[in-house]
């Protein structure tokens, strides 16, 4: 775990030595923040909650992760690093884990950011921040699920541009599989896949958190998503390292 | 004495390609093996495997007794690898880079720090401590790369064309560093110059499509023709393995 850790520590002071950490931030507030106020109806809903907010950021992510995760092997790959990284004496699991505790760190960081948010709703009235905090819970989940499923992608393919496309498209296979379009249709037609796609569909886990209600299923939900990805991760990186 | 370094039968293919067949030598303590061969040989690729990164397809190695295949961890704690290129984190200080080095080796606190000054020492890099590695000419971050491989003082060192890119005056002082350490460790490094080989080493493995060739020191290698230039070409142009001249 502290070489893990070791890791993660160089991958996250990286993010900051680079554009990538601030252009990433910006987008995200700015986004976050017009999406709220705009499309969201804050001022108009006449409630003093975060809802439009919790609502948006799990489609944000969809590609601002994936933007996140498509450098994370492939650039270790163009400057040879993983190399070096490989023949220290860690192993694969450690590398992996490092490199996604980065990313989600970083993710955290991001989300920290739009505290002003929750000052906005608390100056305006009196919000349920149990349910805000659960909320913020809920996207954190997400944003983790989004870079597990990314950095594996991105272990795959030496190609950035392929890792994004590809990790956006997984990554909205389980934000959409819960909307009501697709579990309508698959209700209809085929009534034993619309279960199993309301299961393993990302945004409906989180609407429980964005309500308040952190059930102990969406949480091991959410861990064995991340560990079953990280798992695929550490054997594509086995496999590929030297390709 | 026991050999640090023992390859055991290794190969590696790739599809119908075999880049390296049924290599076997060991290093002992105080050996510098020169490992020579023209481009493609399987050079980076034995030392690759060595090193734990490209897995076998067929033998093993072991450094210090431990298997790289089957205790890759273990193996590496013994091992200091300078990859081929000496890749570096570009955006890293040097003092980051060897700090976060010497960290994942396991050293915290003033150990760590003590490493860390130490290999900067040995390959003079205290003046750019604190530069980022991307504003670095190509020798420093050739030195960079071996401080990293020397952090640990391990017993067995692995270098990939350790003075590729180096001006003569910084080929020299690699080239006294590692005679300096050569008594006390296993050393393999591969080059293109043969010169090198005559100078540092105390035995030298010829090798091309996969296969070991020769293996002598230096100077009877070079006995065999009218230069170590001229041997060398003489082995690594043939078609077939020629057969050992006397």
């Amino acid at each position: 775990m502290r070489t893990a850790l070791t890791i993660a520590r160089r991958e996250l002071a990286g993010y900051f030595a680079t554009p990538v950490a601030y252009v990433f931030i910006v987008i995200f507030l700015v986004m976050t923040g017009a999406l709220t106020f705009t499309l969201g109806n804050f001022f108009n809903r006449g409630t003093a909650d975060l809802q439009p907010f919790f609502g948006f950021v799990p489609w944000l992510f969809l590609f601002l992760v994936p933007a996140l995760t498509m450098r994370l092997w492939a650039e270790e790959r163009r400057l040879g690093t993983i190399e070096l990284l490989l023949t220290l004496p860690v192993t694969q699991g450690q590398a992996v884990l490092g490199k996604f505790l980065a990313a989600w760190a970083f993710c955290g960081i991001a989300l920290a950011l739009t505290f002003p948010l929750v000052i906005t709703v608390n100056y305006l009235g009196n919000p349920d921040n149990g349910v805000i905090a659960t909320g913020y819970i809920g996207c954190l989940l997400v944003a983790g699920a989004y870079l597990a499923v990314g950095a594996a992608i991105s272990a795959l393919t030496k190609n950035q541009v392929v890792a994004f496309v590809l990790a956006v498209a997984v990554c909205f296979v389980f934000a959409a599989a819960g909307s009501p379009v697709v579990t309508e249709f698959l209700s209809v037609r085929l009534p034993v896949l619309a279960e199993i796609a309301r299961g393993v569909s990302v945004t409906d886990r989180l609407s429980g958190f964005s309500r308040g209600v952190v059930a102990l299923r969406d949480i091991v939900f959410f861990a064995s998503f991340i560990g079953f990805w990280l798992f695929a991760n550490a054997v594509a990186v086995d496999h590929r390292k030297a390709d | 004495m026991s050999a640090l370094i023992e390859i055991d039968r290794l190969s590696k293919r790739f599809g119908a390609f075999t880049a390296v067949d049924d290599v076997s030598f060991a290093v002992a303590r105080g050996e510098v093996l020169g490992f020579l061969g023209p481009n493609g040989a399987g050079k980076s690729t034995t030392m690759k495997m060595l090193a734990g990164f490209v897995t076998p397809s067929a033998g093993t190695a072991r450094i210090c007794g431990e298997d790289v295949v089957e205790r890759p961890v273990a193996a590496k704690k013994h091992l200091g690898y300078l990859p081929e290129g000496a890749p570096t984190y570009p955006e890293m200080t040097v003092a980051g880079f060897l700090g976060f080095a010497a960290r994942v080796r396991g050293y915290r606190g003033s150990e760590a720090a003590d490493r860390v000054a130490h290999a900067m020492r040995l390959t003079t890099l205290e003046g750019v401590r604190l530069q980022p590695i991307e504003t670095l000419s190509k020798g420093f971050k050739r030195r960079v790369g071996l401080a990293q491989s020397l952090l640990h003082d391990p017993p067995v060192l692995v270098l990939d064309e350790p003075t590729d890119g180096l001006d003569p005056n910084q080929k020299h002082e690699v080239r006294r560093l590692i005679g300096q350490m050569a008594p006390t460790k296993a050393i393999i490094i591969s080059t293109h110059i043969l010169e090198e080989v005559s100078a540092i080493c105390t035995r030298a493995i010829i090798i091309a499509r996969g296969r070991v060739l020769a293996d002598s020191t230096p100077a009877e290698l070079s006995r065999r023709g009218p230069s170590l230039d001229a041997v060398f070409r003489e082995l690594t142009m043939a078609p077939r393995p020629a057969p050992e001249a006397a």
